[in-house]
């Protein structure tokens, strides 16, 4: 475990000296890269609640960030920005939304769940894209950030920066504590073997709803600081491809491993944005390395860090 | 204590438990046997509640549980083993039974507070893993387990569930003899604190453990009664006893 949380501990540091780092090489273009980088981390983590722990690989965890991004753009827009308004009403509407789908979704398992979770993603992305009063398919440009309770916090770009570090560290503490309580314990052991838990006397059904609307939530407050930072919402921002970037990030920086999630999702956006200054074509570089770290490290980027600590 | 009456199935054409009544009272073993392809383990799900009857009742302490998901007959008390070992392999062996001793010690939607930190629980899964000679193993992963362990950590994980009784299927499969015998003894202990619905093959077990068999041939109960009636009875001799005579 030392490794991954060594790691974790120099990765929250220089995400904390950013801004300061920033003032000499990078200006905002880096900090509103790293602050990309940390929000998908977020939602990452939430999806690893999912994938890595419950077993449940969802392909529509996007639709909860784009459900966030758009109620804060659009409550932004009608006249109501501040947080007070705008977090109790993501929350509600994420958390409505999950558990509808998730009671559907979780009728089937396996390949069905990840058509069924990819299908109800699609709906999200489609009826954001027909918002024609929010811009439709071209999205919705904010022309100023949520108020966070008067504070002012939002106006700056390292007052955002900062609160999207706090949520981060909070989600990754949040998380860790959920999946070592009765309740995480419940969910694991599912994931092994959903029979003998429920022959044991718990309904698998419950949990894992419980953990589809807990995961969803996170993802959906991801979505109102993606909002914030990016001061603009659009459908892409829901789409499929954003939620196999999730899942992708949750593999390869190691499913169910400690602060797998957030290495996998620092290491894509680095390294998008590295290989894309040095060629047109980064994708060519892209894919095999992705190919080569699935086949070779087991467990990902986490397992590699924890490798010599345990087994 | 568990009834079934009138138990109907089909699959298809194939009429897989054909008009099944049985009963467990109270402080008794009743063993179910049966050659192959019976219906003993569709039997089994249709009690456990993997599998739905077409028709008739399943009755346990009295009240009707035949539309009861599995989970509901389990916290009603309704505690089973499986044929094929099914244990949580990634967990410790402590943490198999402390996940079954949490089900009885209130709500498990608890989000925040360390599990392993709850001494409560740890000691019941301790005590449970002690009847089984399991204790030395507590913090081996389950699937290090040899397969005789890990069918005690299956009895282990049932009792430490506090069931009223207890369902087990086929608890000697892939054990050797001297296994076999070593766990019939310990059933012979659990026999007197449990209720027991015995499914098996062993017959040297059955007739040590049973107070009560019952033959089951093509998804019909042929003869029911005490061992030795059931040794004494042609129908059941023909169908099962006598082919497995070696």
């Amino acid at each position: 475990m030392r490794g991954a949380n060594l790691a974790a501990l120099v990765i929250f540091v220089l995400l904390a000296a950013t801004p300061w780092l920033a003032e000499f090489w990078g200006g905002s273009y880096l900090t509103s890269l790293v602050m990309k980088a940390m929000i998908l981390g977020i939602a990452a983590l939430s999806l690893d609640l999912l994938i890595g722990h419950a077993g449940m690989v969802s392909f529509g965890h996007a639709a909860f960030v784009g459900i966030g991004a758009y109620t804060t753009g659009i409550m932004i827009t009608e006249g109501a920005p501040n947080l007070a308004h705008i977090l109790p009403m993501t929350i509600a509407i994420a958390a409505a939304f999950a558990l509808i789908t998730g009671a559907i979704s979780l009728r089937t398992s396996g390949v069905y769940f990840i058509m069924i979770t990819l299908a109800f993603g699609q709906m999200v992305f489609f009826t954001m894209s027909s918002l024609s009063d929010y811009g439709g398919d071209d999205g919705l440009t904010l022309w100023e950030r949520a108020d966070a309770f008067g504070t002012g916090l939002f106006d700056s770009d390292t007052g955002l920066f900062y609160t999207i570090l706090a949520t981060l560290i909070t989600v990754t503490l949040l998380l860790r504590r959920l999946i070592g309580s009765r309740f995480g314990r419940v969910l694991r052991a599912a994931k092994q073997n959903p029979t003998r838990v429920e022959s044991m006397g718990y309904s698998v059904f419950a949990y894992r709803l419980t953990a589809y609307v807990i995961a969803g939530i996170i993802a959906a407050l991801a979505g109102v600081l993606f909002a914030n930072q990016a001061e603009f919402v659009s459908p892409a921002t829901a789409a499929w491809q954003r939620s196999g970037d999730l899942i992708i990030m949750v593999v390869l920086g190691g499913m169910g491993l400690r602060h797998g999630a957030l290495f996998g999702a620092l290491a894509i956006v680095l390294l998008e944005e590295g290989l894309s200054t040095l060629t047109h074509d980064w994708r060519l570089i892209f894919g095999p390395m992705l190919v080569l770290m699935v086949l070779y490290t087991k467990g990902g980027i986490a397992g590699l860090l924890e490798k010599r600590g345990e087994t | 204590m568990l009834s079934l009456v009138n138990l109907d199935k089909h699959f298809g054409a194939l009429h897989v438990t054909d008009n099944v009544s049985l009963d467990l009272h109270p402080g008794e073993c009743h063993a179910l046997i049966g050659p192959n392809g019976a219906g003993k383990t569709t039997l089994i799900q249709q009690i456990s509640g993997t599998l739905q009857p077409d028709s008739g009742q399943i009755l346990f302490n009295g009240t009707d549980i035949t539309a009861l998901p599995p989970h509901r007959r389990a916290q009603a008390g309704l505690g089973r083993t499986f044929q094929i070992t099914s244990i949580l392999p990634e967990f410790t062996v402590l943490e198999n039974v402390a996940l079954a001793v949490q089900a009885t010690q209130g709500s498990s939607f608890r989000f925040l507070r360390s599990v392993t930190g709850e001494w409560r629980i740890n000691k019941r899964a301790y005590d449970c893993l002690a009847l089984f000679n399991l204790a030395d193993r507590a913090n081996r992963p389950a699937s290090a387990l040899s397969h005789g362990e890990k069918r005690l950590l299956e009895l282990a994980i049932a009792i430490a569930g506090e069931p009223k009784a207890l369902l087990l299927d086929e608890p000697m499969a892939g054990m050797g003899k001297e296994e076999s015998a070593t766990l019939t003894d310990t059933l012979l202990t659990l026999k007197r604190d449990y209720p027991i619905l015995l499914v098996e093959h062993d017959m040297d077990a059955v007739f040590a453990l049973a107070d009560r068999v019952s033959v089951l041939v093509y998804g019909q109960i042929v003869a029911s009664g005490t061992p030795d009636e059931v040794r004494a009875n042609p129908q059941a001799r023909a169908a099962y006893l006598g082919e497995e005579a070696c």
